[in-house]
């Protein structure tokens, strides 16, 4: 039971024991240790992905009415859960075909590089508590991923321009546009979080929610969400993407399993989000009973992020999709503005906070504040929008009393 | 040789070599990835300085920011990329030998000096004592400010450049 | 240890490519480019002289801080420019943008 109780730590010190019982000294023990530690965390996000995409087709179907993959043709295990191994090897085996006048190396590096930079987001992901079951308590742990995910973007230029197919440019084009786009509300609402726990680290991050964020900064939580669903290219704002307009935009050249990579990547940047927003607003691995065994601690992180996965899929299987317009609209004119606006008052909030309670406020009273303040923001938003909604009907009354009045007079 | 020192020859390597990369591409577009390499290279630099916020903020500003503008504008004016045009202007040679005169009276300064190794930590809250510089009135409020309206009036007049009449 | 000398020695290199790339390239935006690889040697500059000076004291950083911010501006201030001389020149060849020449 003591050895479950915290069983990753366990397994890391019973491997280090092992190592330096087989003649290895202290240094290279921990090195090696630190290794296997490092391909783990990298393969979680792999791993989860290949079942993930199984799951996100099994429940897609079943929304639509349909059954999804399954064994019913060829085998493919009980429910079809081996499909997306089978889909995996006929990638590999397909033909790779490289379109003629392509840039070669960009062309290849990129599928590369994008699985790159959605796994090297894992390593800052607190998975429990101390040092041990996170891969490294960086003192700029949120910014590392903000740093990967933003130079990412380059990777969609270089395989948008390289293919040599203007589709492929213009879906480039539009996926650079929109994900620049909502890395501001993304990053506005980050700011507030770390503004409130007072640390980039994860680690602090996750310390600092005695009561969770999501609850304390529901406003922040939604503007974090939204950016993010179309950070990782969900459904109503998929499109980078967007079949019937273009094609299948940057990676439209792309055959084989250079295609799966670009897919995979998909998959795994949702994963991911999902486990930042598990961290920075429901607590990460916080939960009853993690003192006595840590170990509850990464399931309770697995079980937040599973639960943030499957509302991504929700979203995804069930919204329309908008034009780009539109979606570029939504977040200039609208996200960023309350972005901004959420920052100023959480910021001044918080202030506040500290100096009205110089003996130091307690969780709940701080949580509380914070949320009549947030509270206060999406009223105040609420009443913009119905103003604007209200001026908006009135135009459109006034315009058709004008139409109906010229017919009178031309009659 | 160290670890520190090996990786630092490799970062530096890349960075380097990146950087020579641009200045001798043939496309512009080529020139553009070569310099989000050199970006890279001197972030991993940074981490060796024990400087991680800086390494992030490379990969951020540099290259989330600064290469994606480069290569758009690169995109946007592509015509030049198709029509035959030398890439060096004829003082190349001349630009090369200014190059590497300062280059050599530079290192040679540099190699004059006994060789001097970091005596102190870097503190724990090294960020904490940036940001309290930067908004502190005593230290760099003022021009942090400045910044700040510096990068108002870049946005603005971008678009004033461009934006079509 | 690594000696201070190394990163001096080679943000100097790193000037002096930059400085080539901005007197030799024809292209405006290749010349931007040598002039971000100046900026980051300065930076290296800057970050070497706060880890090897003192690093309690964060000037050093700040100033590496203020030329993030000049180098976004700089960026895209030139890239607008850039972009607009295209429009009206259909050229951004640096020898051929001589209409203030006389």
């Amino acid at each position: 039971m003591d050895f479950l109780s915290n069983l990753i730590v366990n397994i890391g010190a019973w491997l280090r024991s092992l190592l330096i019982g087989a003649g290895m000294d202290e240094m290279g023990a921990a090195l090696v240790v630190k290794a296997i530690g490092a391909v783990v965390v990298a393969s979680f996000p792999l791993v989860v992905v290949i079942f993930l995409i199984w799951a996100y087709r099994k429940i897609a179907a079943r929304m639509q009415g349909r059954l999804g993959p399954n064994s019913s043709g060829t085998w493919a295990g009980p429910y079809g859960v081996l499909q997306t191994f089978a889909d995996a090897i006929k990638m590999l085996t397909k033909e790779d075909v490289r379109p003629e006048g392509v840039d070669p190396v960009p062309y290849n590096l990129a599928p590369i590089l994008v699985v790159f930079a959605s796994v090297v987001v894992w390593a800052v992901i607190p998975f429990g508590p101390g040092r041990e079951l996170i891969g490294a308590d960086l003192s700029i742990g949120i910014f590392y991923i903000l740093a990967f995910s933003s130079a990412a973007l380059v990777v969609f230029l270089m395989a948008g321009w390289s293919s040599n197919n203007k589709y492929a440019t213009v879906g480039a084009f539009r996926a650079v546009a929109q994900l620049i786009g909502y890395e501001i509300p993304q990053l506005l609402a980050i700011l507030a979080v770390v503004m409130v726990a007072g640390s980039l680290s994860m680690q602090d991050i996750v310390g600092a929610q005695d009561v969770v964020f999501l609850v304390a900064m529901p406003v922040t939580a939604l503007i974090f969400l939204l950016a993010s669903f179309a950070e990782v290219n969900a459904r109503p704002f998929e499109l980078l993407e967007a079949e019937s307009e273009l094609v299948c935009g940057y990676f439209i050249e792309y055959s084989g399993m250079k295609f799966g990579m670009f897919y995979l990547a998909e998959f795994m940047n949702a994963v991911a989000v999902a486990a930042i927003f598990s961290t920075l607003f429901l607590g990460g691995w916080r939960g009853p009973w993690v003192d006595q065994a840590p170990i509850l601690g990464t399931i309770w992180s697995l079980v937040k992020m599973g639960v943030m996965i499957f509302l991504w899929m929700l979203v995804q299987i069930t919204l329309p999709r908008l034009r780009i317009d539109q979606m570029l609209a939504f977040n200039w004119k609208f996200l960023v503005p309350l972005a901004l606006v959420n920052l100023c008052v959480v910021g001044v909030v918080n202030r506040g906070i500290t100096e009205w309670f110089p003996a130091g406020a307690s969780a709940w009273t701080r949580a509380g504040i914070l949320l009549v303040a947030n509270l206060v923001v999406a009223l105040a938003t609420w009443g913009v929008l119905a103003a604007g909604e209200r001026r908006q009907e009135r135009r459109r009354v006034a315009w058709e009393a004008a139409q109906v009045e010229e017919l009178e007079v031309g009659a | 040789m160290t670890l520190q020192q090996a990786l630092f020859l490799l970062f530096g390597l890349i960075a380097l070599g990146a950087a020579v990369g641009v200045v001798v591409a043939r496309r512009v577009f080529h020139a553009a990835l070569w310099l989000l390499l050199a970006f890279f290279g001197v972030a991993g630099l940074y981490v060796l300085l024990e400087a991680p916020f800086f390494a992030a903020a490379q990969l951020f500003v540099y290259m989330g920011a600064i290469g994606i503008l480069i290569i758009f504008a690169i995109m946007l004016t592509r015509g030049m990329m198709r029509q035959q045009m030398p890439r060096v202007n004829d003082q190349w040679w001349l630009a090369g030998l200014l190059a590497l005169i300062l280059l050599g009276v530079l290192a040679w300064l540099v190699w004059q000096q006994p060789p001097v190794v970091a005596s102190r930590l870097v503190p724990e809250d090294s960020l904490n004592w940036l940001g309290l510089a930067l908004i502190d009135p005593e230290g760099f409020a003022l021009p942090f400010e400045v910044a700040s309206v510096l990068l108002v009036m870049a946005l603005i007049g971008a678009i004033a450049i461009v934006r079509e009449r | 240890m690594i000696p201070v000398q190394w990163y001096f020695v080679l943000s100097a290199a790193l000037f002096c490519v930059g400085l080539y790339g901005v007197l030799s390239r024809r292209n405006a935006i290749a010349i931007l480019m040598g002039i971000e690889l100046m900026l980051n040697a300065v930076n290296i500059n800057l970050l070497a002289f706060w880890r090897y000076g003192n690093p309690n004291n964060p000037a050093a950083q700040a100033f590496a801080a203020f030329v993030y911010a000049v180098a976004a501006a700089e960026v895209a201030v030139g890239l607008a420019l850039i972009v607009s001389i295209y429009r009206n020149r259909e050229t951004v060849d640096v020898d051929e943008i001589n209409l203030l020449k006389w």
